[in-house]
């Protein structure tokens, strides 16, 4: 039994290993002061310092910020209507699978396809619009097409829980829709809605294949700059920037992680 | 049809769910003032029955009138009718207070005669200390008052409760039963309860419908339903009952256990009577009238009485613990006449 035990909590610890080394190598690295090699030099700051000073990578950010937030404020906007109507709409029972296909298909499909598909569309719209050309507008457009699905389904497993009870006292008590909506269901809903938003937030943060297929020369982002650096050389500076961009990815688990534990007893 | 009524008037409801007919073209008069049950097993439709009064689900036919208005077609935030919920479904995320005030915040009344009714509906359910504390602060027995302050804070004109002591320990569940006919009977208002338990409904109601498979079976006060069960189904529902089948032809009823004289003489030639464990009395001698000379075969002790079983027949008996009883012993069982129920069907 003891042995069973040890060799348990050994594969665990390699497996946590396995998926935190590199990601301490690279904050090691970012740190370390010597532009080549794996020997430790010392320490210092001045990658960061250079990668602020950076006008290419400080425009990446930005675009990488303007999107995420743009696409992510629009799609938990949309994620939460559409989970609502979904949920909370008489719909016949069969809906309901219809419903659970068309929400986890853009979960499931590869980014690839999606991007891919993208491309066709825009292709077509540019016909109608110059709006669709490559770049920010489009890549926005791109990133809703799947953060709609992860906010809808974050969002809906909440309507589930929530129960519909709460909702029909509130029109027993004589709620009209809105009212209802206002002052019941969202506030109820609001942890599986930031959930979701999150989750929107840190997928369009980091996404490369979408942005890739869609984004145009003025609007690279900082995993589309990483991707174009690293193919020349790997610098220091990028490990800067990567730790920065995992830094904030743990912050935004953390806040994420408090507010849903929070509030999330009805 | 002209007809004046203060109170509800329900006439042929129909409702039924993928072709499955859970209420049967119900008609029904409950009214002003009075306390209302519908008792009868899970599934019975007394629930979709409540709903439909309430507004929550549309019935395929029939008419509701409240008051003489027709509402059959009116949402259930048009009806002056509120409802306590089974598990009481209180706000979570509003405090007590603004869960008692919903329903007239919703319907924007002036603030100051909110905290007035408020305040009023919390003293009166004994709430005096809650107002600040969340729904998840409250005990089983606080949650249910907050639910009946915040439905009669609005003063429908009719009261709903679906099954709003089940979950509630026995214990509790019998303190708050009496305490929520006073609250009635204070009020003057009309309550509808639905409930599977019996004792409830013989304990707060001035009338009971039962019910069984989308039907009301029988209907009246409590004292006649509980003496004149009119079928097997009432007898057995409400309170226990021996059933004796047998047949009925000049002037005397046929059983396995003798022949028996009734009061009450059956349109029948061949069905059942009833009688209830603690009508039966047990005698020494041979009475007078319906005698059944019958051997005790178990003794359940309840602490206020004894349940005996006897046969032959397999008669449940319900006797005072003054006397003592031995498995074996040889009794007289009295079966009065004016006490035996003939039952239809």
């Amino acid at each position: 039994m003891r042995k069973l035990n040890l060799a348990v909590n050994t594969m665990a610890l390699g497996t946590m290993a396995f998926l935190y080394l590199p990601l301490i190598a690279v904050a090691f690295f970012s740190v370390n002061n010597t532009k080549y090699g794996l020997a430790w030099k010392g320490f210092t700051l001045n990658w960061y310092l250079q990668l602020f000073q950076n006008e290419v990578i400080l425009q990446a950010a930005w675009n990488t910020l303007i999107l995420a937030v743009v696409s992510t404020s629009i799609s938990t906007v949309l994620g939460t209507a559409l989970a609502i109507g979904m949920d909370r709409f008489p719909w016949p029972k069969k809906m309901n699978t219809v419903f659970d296909l068309v929400l986890h298909l853009p979960v499931i499909i590869p980014d690839i396809i999606l991007a891919a598909a993208l491309v066709v569309a825009f292709g077509f719209l540019r016909g109608i619009s110059s709006f669709f050309e490559p770049g920010l507008f489009s890549m926005i457009v791109g990133h809703i097409t799947f953060q709609v699905a992860f906010v809808a389904l974050v969002v809906r497993s909440r309507l589930v829980s929530i129960g519909k009870d709460v909702e029909e006292a509130a029109r027993d008590l004589y709620a009209t829709t809105p009212y209802l909506l206002w002052n019941v269901t969202l506030p109820l809903l609001m942890p599986g809605i930031v959930a979701g938003a999150m989750l929107a937030f840190t997928l369009s943060l980091d996404d490369f294949v979408i942005s890739f297929f869609t984004a145009g020369p003025d609007s690279v982002t900082l995993p589309l700059y990483i991707f174009a650096a690293v193919r020349r050389v790997v610098t220091p500076q990028i490990h800067a920037l990567s730790t920065l961009v995992l830094l904030a990815t743990i912050l935004l688990v953390g806040v994420m992680e408090r507010f849903t534990r929070k509030k999330n007893t009805p | 049809m002209t007809m004046i009524s203060k109170g509800l008037f329900l006439q042929g409801i129909t409702k039924a769910y993928d072709g499955v007919e859970a209420v049967k073209n119900i008609s029904l008069e409950i009214k002003s003032g009075e306390f209302f049950t519908l008792l009868g097993p899970s599934g019975c439709g007394k629930t979709t029955l409540l709903r439909m009064i309430a507004g929550l689900e549309l019935q395929d036919s029939g008419t509701i009138l409240l008051e003489d208005q027709d509402i059959t077609r009116l949402p259930a935030i048009k009806r002056q009718i509120n409802t306590v919920f089974q598990n009481y479904a209180l706000f979570p995320h509003l405090s007590i207070f603004e869960n008692i005030a919903f329903g007239l915040r919703a319907r924007k009344i002036a603030e100051q005669e909110i905290h007035a009714r408020v305040q009023n509906a919390l003293d009166m359910l004994e709430l005096g200390e809650m107002p600040k504390r969340y729904p998840h602060q409250l005990s089983g027995g606080q949650k249910q008052r907050v639910a009946l302050a915040r439905a009669l804070v609005n003063e429908p004109k009719v009261l709903l409760l679906d099954e709003p002591m089940s979950a509630l320990d026995a214990k509790l569940r019998a303190q708050v039963q009496v305490e929520l006919r006073r609250l009635q009977k204070k009020l003057g208002q009309t309550f509808i309860l639905v409930t599977h338990d019996q004792d409830e409904a013989l304990v707060v109601s001035d009338r009971i419908a039962v019910m069984k498979d989308g039907q009301i079976v029988q209907f009246g006060t409590p004292e006649a339903v509980y003496d004149f069960p009119k079928n097997k189904f009432v007898a057995q529902f409400l309170g226990a009952a021996n059933l004796l089948s047998g047949r009925f032809h000049d002037g005397i009823f046929h059983t396995d256990i003798g022949a028996l004289e009734l009061k009450t003489l059956p349109s029948w030639e061949q069905g059942t009577i009833a009688i209830r464990p603690e009508w039966i009395k047990i005698s020494d001698t041979k009475p007078e009238k319906n005698g059944i000379r019958a051997k005790v075969n178990e003794i359940i002790y309840r602490g206020t009485n004894l349940d005996l079983g006897v046969e032959p027949g397999g008669i449940r008996v319900r006797s005072n613990t003054y006397k003592r009883f031995n498995i074996g012993d040889e009794v007289w069982l009295d079966l009065a006449p004016e006490d035996l129920v003939v039952l239809n069907e």
